[in-house]
């Protein structure tokens, strides 16, 4: 759980290698934290990205485990493995997600349950696990990056805006359901982030940092939010891009 | 099941378990007995800052029985002043029903709304330990519920071991069910009390120190402005007294007692009230309210023992983010540490609306009990002061380098580590606990992330 400071004992990223998800470490891990487990794929990355996160905190545990993030049984497996190596899981970081810009879905409409089972089914299998744990425990936090891309999908990348679309309306109801158990879930909606995901590609308007994402998602892990936006700025034209006729939705230059 | 998000007095760190209300043997057996592997902790009024009374996703058993229309759970000799109690009956039940008598309770914290489970498992203090020491000295016998359904009677003569063990043993070694105290008589309810306002921090310790006749008070505590800087850096207001003698009260009926709850603090009081400025202003203001010279006068049980406990639910002040309170002790001769502590919490501009600084006398046989001889400073904090998990892992280590140690009734989020360098006979009391809970049924959120009780897996 969380000390009266507010900082977990045990905190777990799943998707090790995101730069998000290892910037918003550097947010959360302080004096206290006594566990970080990085899943991931590739273990090698995670663990190269989180060493100076490491060298700061010399009294940390870290644990690397290694997972596929579009196999279910992979990912039940994975939470008991976890709670098997540090106990009760207080803050777990869902970052994992595959973007696949430009890929070309028509000619390989396949490629698209890969996609889905990352970004939304593998998901909704992690969430429902760490939920069942959770409420064992009577607390946690779940972190989930959702996107603004799931706000009003857009052509482009209509797959992946649809899988953002579709775990961030999952996550705030199981928040929901939630409710009383002491366990929550935190929904992170960043707008165009510069990372290596987004390498190359034109930036949109407002678009951020996985540092100010970071410092949004730690001032919402503590004032206990449902729902951050980052910048906080997209939440207000959202607001009006989402109510939009399509006519002129279409029009629009994003 | 009645799920219930639960915290300290201090609104940080809620969490929710399976809230079970009683103080009937036979229900608090079984619902031990129904209990799941997150095991079981008891609570009493919920006074202990941090996680010592709550236990995430297990079972709770709430044992204060503040409105039992049986009345007061407890039984006082006359003649001898030895109080037979319920476990869940408050020091305020117990000062209502004994000061009349003329029999005061020999060991109070700074708040009445303690009950007795709770005070024994904390081995609380209060402003007379450089005399009287802490509450499990006064405890003659208790009965305590094991983690098997047994239920034994400890006592420092039948089973030394158990008994210091579940002093100041924060709930892990069994239910207290009942206890017996020898209480302290007196002719008054009123406290004769000297005030003094000192101008320095030297100026506190040189008043403080057992040359500076500390030793011939019974109770005696120091407020001490953090924010103060430069050459009156650590300032403070020192209050020392005794009980009143009945000829030095004015009264047909000398211990007549009517302690009044004033005012209750609002539910909507915004985070950041209680900030540096606000603290300095009523820092300033207090300072100046005391007298110059020496002073003294004839004050109430309330108004000397428990000042904060005028305002109900003065936990609220902090606002929704909750506070933490921070006590730790140093050796007497580290005085050093003390001011090198001020001035830390200064230079970062983290102010205390109530900083009291306190020498304790020597420790007692509880493996686990806090006070010992030494310095102790205690200080409130709001929680949601920026960077303060890295401001007090500093401060952590200059306590510890000292040779000091936390309080585990107040501990916010000191380390597993702290507490195995502050105590050092924590091994001795980890081997007792699991003689008498082997199974490992007792369990609290401040257990587990102090590392108190073996882990379990569930």
């Amino acid at each position: 759980m969380k000390n009266g400071v507010g900082v977990a004992q045990n905190i777990v990223l799943f998707g090790g290698t995101s730069e998000i998800g290892q910037a918003i470490l550097k947010r959360v891990v302080k004096p206290g934290v006594a566990h970080l487990v990085l899943v991931s794929r590739d273990i090698d990355t995670a663990a190269d990205m989180s060493q100076s996160l490491i060298n700061e905190h010399p009294d940390l545990e870290v644990h690397h485990v290694r997972y596929d993030a579009s196999d279910s049984e992979s990912i039940v497996h994975v939470v008991n493995e976890v709670v098997d190596a540090v106990g009760d899981i207080d803050v777990a970081i869902l970052a994992q997600g595959i973007l696949n810009e430009g890929h070309d879905y028509y000619a390989d409409p396949a490629g698209l349950v890969s996609m889905a089972d990352v970004n939304f089914t593998g998901k909704m299998v992690l969430m429902y696990s760490l939920a069942a744990r959770m409420r064992t425990q009577g607390y946690g936090k779940m972190v989930l990056l959702s996107s603004v891309a799931g706000e009003r999908v857009r052509k482009g990348n209509p797959a992946y805006g649809a899988t953002k679309a579709g775990i961030d309306g999952f996550a705030l109801a199981l928040d929901h359901e939630l409710d009383g158990s002491g366990a929550s879930v935190l929904v992170v909606r960043p707008g165009f982030v510069t990372t290596k995901m987004t390498a190359g590609m034109s930036k949109a308007p407002f678009s951020t940092d996985a540092e100010s994402v970071a410092k949004i998602v730690e001032k919402g892990i503590a004032s206990n939010s449902k729902v951050v936006w980052a910048p906080g700025i997209l939440q207000y034209m959202f607001l009006v891009l989402k109510n939009l006729p399509i006519a002129i939705w279409r029009r629009l230059p994003l | 099941m009645t799920l219930q998000r639960l915290s300290g007095w201090g609104r940080t760190a809620w969490t929710v378990a399976d809230v079970i209300s009683t103080n009937d043997p036979q229900s608090i057996r079984d619902a031990v007995n129904g209990a799941n592997d997150r095991g079981v902790i008891a609570r009493g009024l919920g006074r202990s800052y941090g996680a010592a009374a709550q236990n995430a996703g297990g079972r709770v058993i709430e044992m204060a029985n503040e409105s039992d229309p049986l009345g007061i759970d407890a039984d006082l000799d006359p003649v001898s002043g030895i109080l037979e109690v319920g476990a869940g009956v408050s020091i305020d039940s117990i000062l209502r029903m004994c000061v009349p008598r003329g029999w005061f309770i020999p060991v109070t914290p700074g708040t009445r709304f303690v009950t007795v489970g709770g005070a024994i498992s904390s081995d609380v203090h209060g402003k007379n330990h450089h005399i009287d020491g802490s509450f499990g000295q006064h405890v003659r016998s208790m009965t305590v519920l094991l983690a098997n359904g047994e239920i034994v009677d400890l006592s420092p003569e039948n089973n030394p071991a158990w008994f210091w063990a579940t002093v100041g043993g924060m709930g892990l070694t069994g239910i207290i069910l009942r206890a017996t105290i020898a209480m302290l008589p007196i002719e008054s309810s009123k406290v004769r009390v000297e005030t003094e306002r000192l101008a320095n921090f030297e100026a506190v310790c040189e008043a403080m120190s057992s040359d500076g006749a500390d030793d011939d008070y019974r109770y005696s505590v120091c407020w001490v402005d953090l924010l103060a800087t430069g050459s009156s850096m650590g300032r403070g207001v020192l209050t020392r007294g005794d009980h009143a003698s009945a000829s030095e009260v004015d009264s047909d009926d000398p211990c007549a007692y009517d302690p009044r709850l004033n005012v209750s603090a609002p539910g909507w009081v915004p985070n950041g009230l209680l900030n540096k400025f606000s603290i300095k202003v009523f820092n300033e203001a207090w300072y100046r309210k005391a007298p110059s010279k020496r002073h003294v006068g004839i004050e109430s049980i309330p108004a000397f023992f428990h000042p904060l406990d005028g305002v109900n639910k003065w936990n609220r002040l902090y606002g929704s983010q909750g506070f933490i309170q921070y006590q730790f002790i140093v050796p007497l001769e580290r005085t050093d540490v003390l001011r090198k502590v001020i001035e830390t919490f200064s230079a970062a501009g983290v102010g205390s609306f109530l900083a009291v600084l306190k020498r304790m006398g020597p420790q007692n046989l509880a493996p686990m009990s806090f006070p010992t001889e030494g310095w102790t400073l205690t200080l409130d904090i709001a929680a949601g002061i920026k960077g303060l998990a890295e401001l007090l892992a500093k401060v952590d280590s200059m306590v510890l380098d000292a040779g000091g140690r936390h309080y585990l009734a107040k501990d916010s989020h000191v380390s597993p580590l702290a507490v195995r360098r502050g105590y050092p006979r924590l091994e001795e009391w980890m081997n007792v606990q699991r003689e008498m809970d082997p199974s490992g049924v007792w369990r609290s959120d401040l257990a587990r992330r102090l590392g108190l009780v073996e882990p379990r897996r569930s």
